[in-house]
């Protein structure tokens, strides 16, 4: 029987089409995963179901009556439950407290602490989780905490229970614990909508799979017939052609010496061992889902995170950086992924934004004139087409392909020796993605080394004179440059 | 979900901010401040027109003006640090503290025999070095958020004060030293000239190097900051250290000035003044762009309206109250949104005058 569905959601944000008529059908006693890359719509299609956010069309049907949800505590109230990445209970209090928080039960108008404990007992018993309910909840593993935040969830009477992300930050057997406790609830009928990146999770726990793609359903498929790559295939937007080689489209370009080398590189708790190559003069593509490890290969590079074990060279000498500007110190630039948080510094001027890499690495003692910054300004904005009337202006005025711009050209002030993109053509509009692309190839032509991170395989096969595949957190594959086809990377990143 | 937000941007409605951003950037930003500074100059031009009146004595001026510049200096000392500070997205609740700290340690030097003005600057300036360490480390190395760390300080450092003093009031007689308080320089009270030196010299630290624009894209955006090479904890460090030093010095002009070290009321609640000078300035407390003229400009209006409300002859009890008044409506005229409120109210009027009258 349909729990909950949803048909024909739409909701658009100024200029985007986050939801453009997706519809979603969650059945009793399943485990539904929801999938889709970055921008796919998950999260906005999860806020409409929880009543986080109000579709701007569609409708929703519950228990087979239609349903308006007014607020997230009125979807709480008749059953839908969602449980987040971050675990959204107060560590501070105890684990029962937690549990009951809000609606305490009461004995001649004072919190009942002795029924409260004996029936947080009893609700965590039904996870098999045998933990002291009085201490705070800060003091059990991150684990422990996303199943009490379900345990609360479901003890709530929930028939619906949205889990989105729960595992970003779990270990294998925690994971698995989790999944015990998933299995339970499914064979109560309770239905359990699953967001991950992780495929193997996808298809260890799921009944059915729904996948998004830019803001529009892909389709709903039961997990048991979705061979991996047509999954992977769905996801990126690209069919399978079984055979269809397109090998030898393009030379490998004579590689220099080796300029940067990361030998078993890993990174506490976001990266695995991980072994990777760049030569002077060669563009490295990394391929991977969401959440392989991608990003994770760049800040540690980088000297965002901290490398925990492995070797990093550049330059034929042993580095460890400590913060980026170590690593800028020493001719490396990074684009990061998340443009708003790691890149713009939004109210300065796009000659500010420009300016600011070269002059931290010049240091604070030898400032640039402001003549001196117009100029470097002046030369990018023309170079780079950039759309602005003036330098002036505040970089968050401008559009996200036009902030890219700013930020690649930043870097290009510094002259790096090696370019590391994050992600360069994220959410930029399609103009821009293009001009991106050329300056990519451009930069290739005149002897740039890159390392390039995207979720869209025609860019990679476009540039790459070499591919590596990430999955799970570590390499898995190294694609050399006769081989590379859009259908090799699929096949690498889907691969069991 | 962030990429499609950020994506949207090219058809986000202008906000009035934007609207602001868009014109010229320094006509926009000084505008409300000495407008709010020249309302209450004209309302002492009509009430009581000889606050304008300034003579020449003995080699000084002398006259409201100056008076209020010279009873200002001790704010303005603390505002230009605020500044900086607020700039990086902190605060710094300690500088009352720290003014105490400093004049206590100059009193008893002076007390205790030390005769040299240089080795009593130094030891000052010192003592206001490691609040302002203290402080700076506790926000950028420990990472504790700026108004508790700072809050400590402002608590423990009157105490430190007190113990210096052993828990009396010291008083002390060193011409040399009362120069700082009470001397004049050049016709103008010394306080007030050295509010310009220390003024330009922060002023040159920060717009002829790199280390302005640093501070304000730390404060704009810490984590991008990082990413691009700039050093987020020492731009930290540097701006309470720059903090602690202005706060001694404008705690040894208060020593200086009455020639004596109260360690429970020097500085008292000065720190608030200083914070409200810089928001009267239009900085934001989230940090972000900066601008010592302006923060000055607040200092002022704090000042001359303490002055006015003396001078007009209202009873001294209405002062703290009308004070807030004029702040309120200060902040109100910068507010953007209440800017668009009374921009879509005027419009209406003009719309329907039947209904407005």
């Amino acid at each position: 029987m349909t729990l909950l569905s949803l048909s024909k959601v739409e909701k658009r944000y100024p200029g985007v089409k986050a939801l453009d008529g997706v519809d979603f059908h969650l059945r009793e006693g399943e485990v539904h995963a929801l999938l889709g890359e970055n921008g796919a719509g998950k999260s906005t299609l999860v806020k409409v179901m929880t009543g986080a956010l109000d579709g701007d069309a569609g409708t929703m049907t519950y228990l087979g009556k239609p349903l308006k949800l007014k607020s997230t505590a009125h979807a709480q109230s008749v059953g839908i439950s969602t449980v987040y990445q971050e675990v959204n209970l107060l560590s501070n209090l105890s684990v029962a407290q937690n549990l009951y928080l809000g609606r305490e039960p009461k004995k001649f108008g004072l919190i009942d602490w002795k029924r409260i404990h004996r029936q947080s007992r009893a609700v965590l018993e039904r996870f098999a989780l045998d933990i002291d309910v009085t201490q705070p909840l800060s003091n059990y593993s991150v684990a422990v905490q996303q199943l009490v935040a379900i345990a609360r969830g479901v003890d709530m009477s929930a028939k619906v229970l949205v889990l989105d992300e729960p595992t970003a930050s779990l270990d294998a057997g925690e994971v698995e614990q989790l999944f015990g406790v998933l299995r339970e609830l499914k064979s109560k009928g309770i239905g359990i909508v699953f967001i991950t990146h992780f495929l193997d999770q996808v298809y260890s726990v799921s009944d059915r799979i729904t996948v998004l793609r830019n803001g529009t359903l892909v389709g709903e498929f039961e997990t048991a017939q979705l061979p991996r790559k047509a999954l992977v295939g769905h996801m990126l937007g690209k069919e399978l052609q079984e055979a269809a080689h397109r090998s030898g489209t393009r030379e490998a370009r004579a590689a220099g010496e080796a300029l940067l080398e990361a030998a078993d590189v890993s990174v506490q708790g976001s990266l695995q061992p991980t072994s990777l190559t760049v030569n002077r003069g060669e563009a490295v593509g990394l391929a991977g889902l969401l959440g392989s490890g991608r990003t994770e290969v760049c800040k540690a590079v980088f000297g965002v995170d901290k490398v925990s074990s492995g070797k990093l060279t550049f330059k034929g000498s042993e580095r460890r950086f400590r913060q980026p500007a170590d690593a800028i110190a020493a001719g490396l630039a990074l684009c990061p992924e998340d443009r708003k948080t790691s890149g713009i510094v939004g109210p300065l001027s796009i000659r500010e934004n420009i300016a600011l890499a070269l002059q931290a690495r010049r240091g604070w003692w030898h400032p640039m004139s402001r003549a001196e910054q117009q100029r470097l300004a002046e030369r990018f904005i023309e170079e780079l087409q950039i759309a602005t009337p003036d330098a002036d202006k505040p970089i968050e005025q401008l559009s996200g392909g036009n902030q890219q711009k700013v930020i690649l050209a930043r870097w290009l002030a510094t002259e790096p020796e090696l370019l590391v993109l994050d992600e360069p053509t994220r959410g930029v509009d399609i103009g821009a993605h293009a001009e991106i692309l050329k300056l990519i190839k451009k930069l290739c032509s005149q002897g740039m080394s890159l390392l390039v991170t995207s979720s869209e395989l025609e860019e990679l096969v476009a540039f790459s004179d070499r591919v590596a595949v990430m999955r799970d957190r570590r390499k898995v594959a190294e694609i050399e440059a006769g081989d590379i086809s859009e259908d090799t990377i699929m096949r690498a990143i889907a691969e069991a | 979900m962030s990429n499609l937000q950020s994506a949207a941007l090219p058809e986000q409605p202008v906000s009035p901010a934007g609207l602001r951003g868009k014109l010229p950037s320094l006509s926009g930003r000084y505008l409300w401040p000495l407008l709010g500074l020249f309302c209450l100059l004209a309302i002492n031009l009509v009430l009581t027109p000889e606050f304008f009146h300034i003579e020449f004595n003995d080699g000084r001026f002398y006259g409201s003006l100056i008076d209020v510049l010279n009873r200002s200096a001790p704010v303005a000392l603390l505002a230009i640090g605020m500044t900086l500070v607020i700039a990086t997205g902190g605060i710094d609740l300690s500088v009352g503290a720290t003014m105490a700290i400093a004049g206590a340690v100059c009193a008893n030097l002076v007390v205790s025999g030390v005769d040299s003005v240089f080795v009593l600057l130094v030891a000052g300036l010192v003592a206001g070095l490691v609040a302002g360490a203290v402080n700076g480390g506790l926000v950028s190395i420990l990472g504790i958020q700026p108004i508790v760390a700072t809050l400590i300080l402002m608590v423990a450092g009157r105490g430190i004060a007190q113990l210096i003093n052993a828990g009396q009031i010291v008083t002390f007689q060193h011409a040399g030293f009362a120069f700082l308080g009470t001397g004049d320089f050049l016709g103008l009270p010394f306080p007030v000239v050295l509010v310009l030196i220390v003024f330009a010299a922060v002023q040159l630290l920060m717009r002829k190097t790199a280390l302005g624009l640093f501070v304000e894209s730390v404060g704009c955006n810490a984590g991008a900051s990082h990413y691009l090479g700039i050093n987020a904890r020492a731009v930290k460090m540097l701006v309470y250290c720059i903090a602690g030093l202005c706060a001694a010095l404008a705690g040894m002009i208060s020593a200086a000035d009455i020639q004596g070290s109260d360690a429970n009321n020097a500085g008292l609640w000065l720190e608030l003044d200083a914070i409200l000078a810089v928001v009267i300035g239009g900085a934001s407390l989230m940090g972000g762009r900066f601008s010592l003229v302006l923060s000055l400009v607040g200092v002022l209006v704090i000042q001359c309206l303490s002055t006015t409300i003396i001078m007009s002859g209202l009873p001294p009890k209405f002062n703290l109250l009308i004070k807030a008044l004029v702040v309120i409506f200060v902040l109100l005229l910068q507010s953007p949104r209440f800017q668009a409120q009374m921009a879509a109210l005027f419009k209406r009027v003009k719309k329907q005058p039947g209904r407005a009258a």
